[in-house]
């Protein structure tokens, strides 16, 4: 058809290259630029205007002694273990039950995944009138008869992170059943059939076959709660402004506060650094793995 | 039918410069005075500006100054400035002036003589840079105070206390009561105000100018802010299981008797005002926690960002001209439920408490607080060190008093 033997690959679908010229500097510019202009500044000593004054490592040393960002990264990290862990299994077994054939599943599937659609404000002061003690499920509880019932976990700084984790586990979990679902739907019904003919039970089936053979399924809910995990912010705002005192804090409000509140913008630069530096922590080994891996096979 | 409508609009876009008087200018003016009684005020401040010809447009930004500042500010340095706006004076606005972004009024200044006006004098310094001046204090509100409630002590059975020591010493009456003996509310800027009040009354003022000021760092690591440190955690005991965030609900617990007292600013008035409740009768004010009577120079100020506009620049210089009118300063102070900064007006109308303040104001016994003092920076700090400290009955005075004092050895 063509004359030239060997096309040249830079003009090859030259239409969709030019059209994606927009995204691609969009990309460049605001993502891959803004962020450098962050690193940049997180260099300095800028206070409520960027300015170019160089301190080297000094935000760093001090982000690094001061108490609340040292709360902040352990309430991120127990707040990640546990709604990564629980979003993954709760979603995965709701989603498993809804696949049993049953009754008005449509039902079902709009009552769980009806929380996804409030924001996280909303979610947030929802549950904190819930976890109200005076108010809420302890008030109920107590008026019930139950007088020494203790249930207030944000009025309590040690277990304040899982009040949080809760109310971000009920927004949360109903989105990730909805992609397992749809996950399981893909399964091919003549596996359940291969299965069942072989007398394997059901939770074997799916624990070894099903499970493995969602894999992309699993990976995308991945991403998805990890982003929504580093990025979590008006929760915690909504539901308890970091409080009791500090004890509720997370980095991305540190990262706030510090920028427009102190007007210390290399502060929150530095901040905002250390946490771009542990995404790509998680997210370069993982894309190691599951794109350079593919290129040798 | 589009066709008329385009030449409506256009009729009167054209017609608009044209129409009222030749000087009436649009100048828009933004603050985060949004509750009852400070809308009421500032709605005098607009009369005011109205009257002379111009038009104020009002920006009221909802949230407090907190929400408020950061979309002031990048407003000005994002090349959109408003005609005039809302600051505490201190240290808030300094790098906007720094950068040239603000209006030097000092002209205007030495025109209307402002040196001679304001009374203290203190607060124009909070308005000074390099010996120029950049805002006109409208106001002064101080923190110092302790507001309590007659109701709860009588319950109690113990007599209202006349300073912070007999009050300390009356809470284990009030818990046996059933009262909470003093209010605190979760949001940080609360407990960090309420140790500031307590380093002036249990300290001193010359203590509080030491670590605040001179940014001594060893003398905050001391034994005399040791002994501070010691009252924060009388009030913090005291203050244990207060469980509600806003300053205006801990406000409430007072008027309600549901706790002993507060330490808030004399902006806590006005929620007894608007509850109806007589001061002296129903509650008891105590300036300086009834130890050391004197009363801070913060307060609220207006900045006029640098614009190009002739017109609009005259209209600036109008406005602050009837800010510190004597005509508005009463009627804006009376409704603010602070302090005017002018000596030679007459509030006749205010209540007990505000006479108690005019009375120190009179004497002369004013300091300049943390918003001149420190920078927000060193404020968000102190914010965090002492929403922790209340708010976590397990950490050791020791502890607190060394990372204060760390604090203070980087504050700037």
């Amino acid at each position: 058809m063509s004359k030239s033997e060997r096309p040249n690959q830079l003009f090859r679908n030259l239409n969709a290259k030019v059209a994606s010229i927009p995204m691609v500097l969009t990309a460049l510019v605001i993502f891959v630029g803004g962020s450098a202009w962050t690193v940049l500044y997180s260099f300095t000593n800028s206070k409520l205007l960027p300015r170019l004054n160089f301190v080297g490592l000094d935000q760093y040393y001090r982000l690094w002694s001061t108490p609340r960002w040292l709360i902040s990264i352990e309430n991120l990290l127990v707040y990640g273990v546990l709604s990564l862990v629980f979003s993954l299994v709760i979603g995965f077994m709701l989603a498993a039950l809804l696949d049993q054939k049953i009754r008005f599943e449509d039902t079902f599937r709009t009552i769980f995944l009806y929380p996804f659609a409030l924001s996280f404000i909303v979610t947030g002061l929802v549950w904190q009138w819930l976890l109200n003690p005076e108010f809420g499920i302890q008030g109920v509880v107590r008026g019930l008869g139950w007088e020494s019932f203790n249930f207030d976990p944000l009025y309590n700084s040690s277990i304040v992170i899982y009040g949080i984790t809760i109310a971000a586990l009920w927004q949360g979990t109903g989105l990730i059943m909805c992609l397992m679902l749809a996950g399981l739907r893909g399964i091919d019904e003549d596996i359940w059939k291969a299965a069942r003919v072989d007398g394997i039970p059901m939770w074997k089936t799916y624990l070894f076959i099903i499970i493995p053979m969602m894999r992309p399924v699993f990976v995308t809910a991945l991403v998805i709660i990890a982003a929504g995990i580093v990025k979590v912010y008006d929760l915690v705002v909504a539901q308890t402004s970091g409080g009791p005192g500090i004890a509720s804090e997370v980095p991305a409000k540190y990262v706030y506060d510090y920028m427009f509140f102190a007007q210390n913008l290399g502060q929150g630069f530095a901040a905002s650094t250390m946490m771009l530096l542990s995404v790509l922590i998680v997210i370069v080994p993982w894309a190691y793995l599951e794109f350079g891996g593919r290129k040798r096979v | 039918m589009r066709y008329q409508f385009m030449t409506a609009a256009l009729a009167v876009t054209t017609a608009l410069p044209f129409a009222g008087p030749a000087a009436a200018t649009d100048l828009e003016v933004t603050h985060w005075w949004t509750s009852g009684g400070e809308a009421a005020a500032v709605a005098e401040f607009a009369k005011a500006f109205d009257a002379t010809g111009n038009r104020w447009v009002d920006g009221a930004i909802a949230g407090s100054g907190g929400t408020a500042r950061p979309i002031m500010i990048s407003r000005i340095t994002g090349g959109d400035p408003m005609g005039a706006t809302q600051f505490n004076h201190g240290r808030q606005a300094e790098e906007l002036v720094e950068a040239g972004l603000m209006r030097d009024l000092t002209d205007l200044a030495t025109r209307d003589k402002w040196t001679e006006i304001v009374q203290p004098k203190s607060l124009l310094d909070g308005c000074t840079l390099d010996g120029k001046i950049y805002c006109v204090p409208v106001n002064i509100h101080s923190w110092q105070w302790l507001w309590l409630s007659n109701a709860a002590f009588e319950k109690a059975g113990v007599p209202v206390p006349k300073n912070w020591n007999e009050y300390v010493a009356a809470a284990p009456a009030l818990e046996k009561a059933g009262i909470q003996p003093l209010a605190v509310g979760g949001q940080p800027w609360q407990a960090s105000g309420a140790f500031d009040v307590l380093l002036t009354a249990v300290g001193g003022t010359d203590t509080f100018l030491k670590v605040y000021r001179d940014k001594d760092a060893e003398f905050a690591a001391g034994p005399e802010v040791a002994k501070v440190f010691k009252a924060a955690d009388d009030a913090r005991k005291m203050a244990k299981n207060t469980n509600v965030q806003d300053w205006n609900q801990a406000t409430n617990l007072v008027i309600t008797g549901k706790a002993g007292g507060q330490i808030m600013g004399d902006w806590a008035q006005g929620e007894f005002q608007v509850a109806g409740q007589t001061a002296g009768k129903d509650y008891t004010c105590l300036p300086g926690l009834g130890l050391n009577e004197v009363i801070a120079t913060g307060g609220d100020a207006f900045y006029f960002p640098l614009l190009q506009d002739a017109e609009k620049s005259k209209a600036q210089e109008a406005l602050a001209e009837t800010l510190l009118d004597p005509k508005t300063q009463v009627a804006f102070n009376l409704k603010k439920g602070s302090l005017p900064v002018r000596g030679d007006v007459d509030l006749e109308a205010a209540n007990d408490c505000m006479k108690k303040g005019l009375d120190i104001l009179a004497k002369g016994s004013v300091m300049p607080w943390t918003d001149q003092l420190l920078s927000q920076d060193t404020q968000k700090q102190k914010e965090d060190l002492f929403s922790e400290f209340f708010a976590k009955p397990d950490m050791t005075v020791e502890e607190a008093q060394k990372r204060f004092a760390d604090i203070v050895a980087s504050a700037d």
